[in-house]
């Protein structure tokens, strides 16, 4: 693992990341009448070579997150350095020459891929969008790459729908590979997936990792994936960044009470650990990222909530017995063994398979 | 044949393909053809517009073998010893002549020449206008839209008879000024069609995937969505040609499109106006040319469609198994 303090090995940083899409209303003339707040000033870096996951449960703002470092649209705020370039205001025509270096894998193997061309030149099109290579010479390399993501080769002139969704993600990831890029962004790659198509694509990128020196962000909401491929976590609740951690230390000593329940909702795969294993229920729903809470974002149903919580928001740092690489944004992070229950959560004993009210 | 083979198993198993050995994959202008093939209205209307394509192509040659050119006023032959036009079947004169003694089926298949010049080429100007606008409008949105959407309203709500008849009085009658009004009023209707689907299909994954890669507008616009919108713009302009070849009889009918002595149905019909049953020739033949010409468009237009949407797959495979192996 490279040392965080050394600057030459961050490949991606992202110093307060604001994205906020505005709603309008009217027919004729329309007119601002708010905003959703999906990511919210985020600072993040992704380091030369690892794979950094990105948890958080739906709506938290994760691919508009992906999105806005793969510069797919203007940012509110913030400032964003790829392998050196800031990136963070260049028009979309300048932003061309770095898409070489960064590419993005989709979530939905079918969306993703236009149904009306054949893979070759879906594979191919990033190829001929950058002048790369042409004619036999295209071919040659799309036939190549096929064969690195395990694609038959002489499948060139087919049409996405020939495949199944395993090999349809296949493409996606030939299609991201054919530039050569440094960083690959990828917005829940298997999470549309079988679960035994998930474990060989998951192979696959972890291959092509090993093989081309990728960098991986590696966005899901999969816990037990994230767990497996990550080098580093970073947990996302309503567009902050909460919790970032080296992997074994977020998933052994999580100090940020929604990994905490992050967390205990994983399924665990030993059934000795699962029947003794604690379940911590949050009361209500992830509130509207239109409106979102004053302070702490996670307040609201946080069982550890106390006055200021509500008023002053917590900033990313480092606890005292934690390593260096270990930041949450807490103003009270749960201690080894403490065990979070409140009103606002309920904590459920498994017993035998089932969940049960644990005696307090 | 191979073909039929094919989709005999391919109906046995609807929805998906498996790729066993020995069927192949086929692209989906094949899968289209297939299906025409079996659609018998397609089939008598592709016969129909071929023949009058032929009719139309070879004007001169049937001009050639009777004698008669479209404009020629045969004095000596083409009318009865009162003067009076003779009927169909009359010696060299299938379809009879009109009242200045002109063979009516000569200036059938030069008017046929008109129709299909004005019905194609009309089409193919608002199809090419219509895409582009509609592509600009809808993947862009925003202002452009606004303002391109309101012009295709616009458009679509004038009273075009009103609009050509201050034209023509202005610039005069002419054959590119017929064709440019045609569009002109056609290209909304396929304007908003392609803008309606452009709006879906820029919120597409695979949109965001090849701005991901760099691609641009344009690039994203013709290279991307284009394709995905090929089979309601085919549909469209399909439907679109016996509109315009109506169009065209409406203008030329009421003095404002091809003028005389230049043979067109449309003005054919107009020149039979106050014949009444004594002369039905004059009328009967350019309307059957029409109707049959505007029928065999338009029904090729509902096949084409039928042929193009997969939710007709269960008509199609139905029809498939009727057919002996």
């Amino acid at each position: 693992m490279p040392d965080p303090s050394e600057d030459g090995d961050v490949l991606v940083r992202a110093e307060g990341i604001v994205k906020h899409f505005p709603i309008k209303e009217g027919i004729f003339f329309k007119h601002q009448v708010g905003s959703v707040q999906a990511v919210d000033g985020v600072s993040l870096e992704v380091r030369r070579g690892e794979t950094l996951g990105l948890v958080g449960e739906t709506g938290c703002g994760k691919s508009t997150l992906a999105r806005s470092i793969m510069r797919l649209f203007p940012l509110t705020a913030g400032r964003l350095t790829f392998d050196g370039a800031d990136l963070s205001t260049l028009s979309r025509s300048q932003m061309r020459p770095y898409r070489r270096g960064m590419q993005m894998i989709f979530q939905d193997p079918y969306g993703s891929l236009n149904s009306r061309r054949r893979v070759g030149s879906i594979i191919g099109d990033p190829l001929a969008i950058h002048k790369l290579a042409s004619g036999a010479e295209r071919r040659r390399r799309v036939q190549g790459l096929m064969e690195v993501v395990g694609l038959n080769p002489e499948h060139y002139n087919r049409f996405p729908a020939e495949f199944s969704g395993g090999q349809r993600q296949r493409i996606g990831v030939a299609r991201a590979l054919a530039l050569h890029p440094k960083l690959i962004v990828a917005d829940e790659p298997v999470s549309a997936l079988d679960v035994s198509i998930q474990a060989q694509i998951i192979n696959l990128l972890e291959d092509l990792q090993s093989e081309f020196g990728l960098t991986y962000l590696f966005i899901a909401h999969d816990l037990a994936v994230v767990q497996h491929v990550s080098d580093r976590v970073a947990v996302m609740y309503l567009g902050k960044i909460v919790e970032v951690a080296e992997v074994k230390d977020l998933y052994n000593t999580p100090r940020h009470p929604y990994t905490n329940a992050l967390l205990s909702a994983s399924v665990v795969a030993d059934p000795d650990k699962a029947r003794t294993r604690d379940r911590i229920i949050l009361s209500g729903d992830v509130p509207s990222p239109i409106t979102p809470p004053s302070g702490c974002r996670f307040h609201t149903r946080c069982p550890k909530a106390q006055p200021i919580c509500s008023t002053e928001e917590p900033l990313l740092k480092r606890g005292a017995q934690d390593p260096s690489g270990h930041l949450a944004a807490c103003h009270f992070p749960v201690a080894d063994g403490e065990k979070l229950a409140s009103e606002k959560a309920t904590i459920l004993h498994t017993v035998e398979g089932f969940l049960a009210e644990a005696p307090t | 044949m191979s073909l039929s083979t094919v989709e005999t198993k391919a109906g046995a198993t609807p929805g998906e393909e498996p790729a066993v050995k020995g069927i192949q994959g086929r692209t989906p202008l094949q899968l289209v053809v297939a299906r025409l093939r079996t659609d018998r209205v397609a089939i008598i209307s592709i016969v129909v517009i071929v023949l009058i394509i032929a009719l139309a192509i070879g004007a001169p040659l049937i001009a050639a073998i009777t004698g008669h050119g479209p404009t020629d006023t045969n004095v000596d032959n083409g009318t009865d010893a009162n003067g009076q036009p003779l009927p169909p079947g009359s010696a060299g004169y299938l379809l009879g002549t009109d009242n200045l003694g002109r063979d009516i089926l000569v200036r059938i298949a030069y008017g046929a020449r008109v129709s299909l010049l004005v019905g194609v080429l009309a089409t193919a100007i608002a199809t090419i206008v219509g895409v582009v606008v509609g592509l600009f409008a809808g993947y862009y949105g925003g202002w452009l839209d606004s303002i391109l959407a309101r012009i295709m309203d616009v458009v679509l709500s004038f009273p075009y008879v009103l609009f050509a008849i201050v034209l023509v009085s202005v610039f005069g009658s002419s054959l590119p000024l017929t064709i440019l009004v045609i569009a002109f009023f056609s290209f909304a209707a396929i304007g908003r069609i392609v803008r309606g689907q452009a709006l879906s299909q820029r919120e597409k994954e695979y949109v965001e995937a090849a701005h991901s890669l760099g691609a641009g507008n344009l690039r994203i616009m013709f290279v991307d969505i284009l394709p995905n919108l090929v089979a309601p713009v085919i549909v469209l302009a399909t439907l679109l040609i016996p509109t315009a070849i109506i169009f065209e009889a409406t203008l030329s009918f009421l003095g404002l499109g091809i003028a005389l002595p230049t043979p067109s149905w449309g003005n054919m019909l107009s020149d039979a106006e106050g014949v009444g049953f004594q002369a039905w020739w004059f009328y009967i033949f350019p309307m059957v040319f029409l109707l049959l010409t505007t029928l065999a468009f338009n029904l090729l237009g509902d096949a084409v469609r039928d042929a193009l949407d997969p939710r007709t797959e269960r008509i199609f495979a139905g029809r498939r198994k009727k057919k002996p192996a």
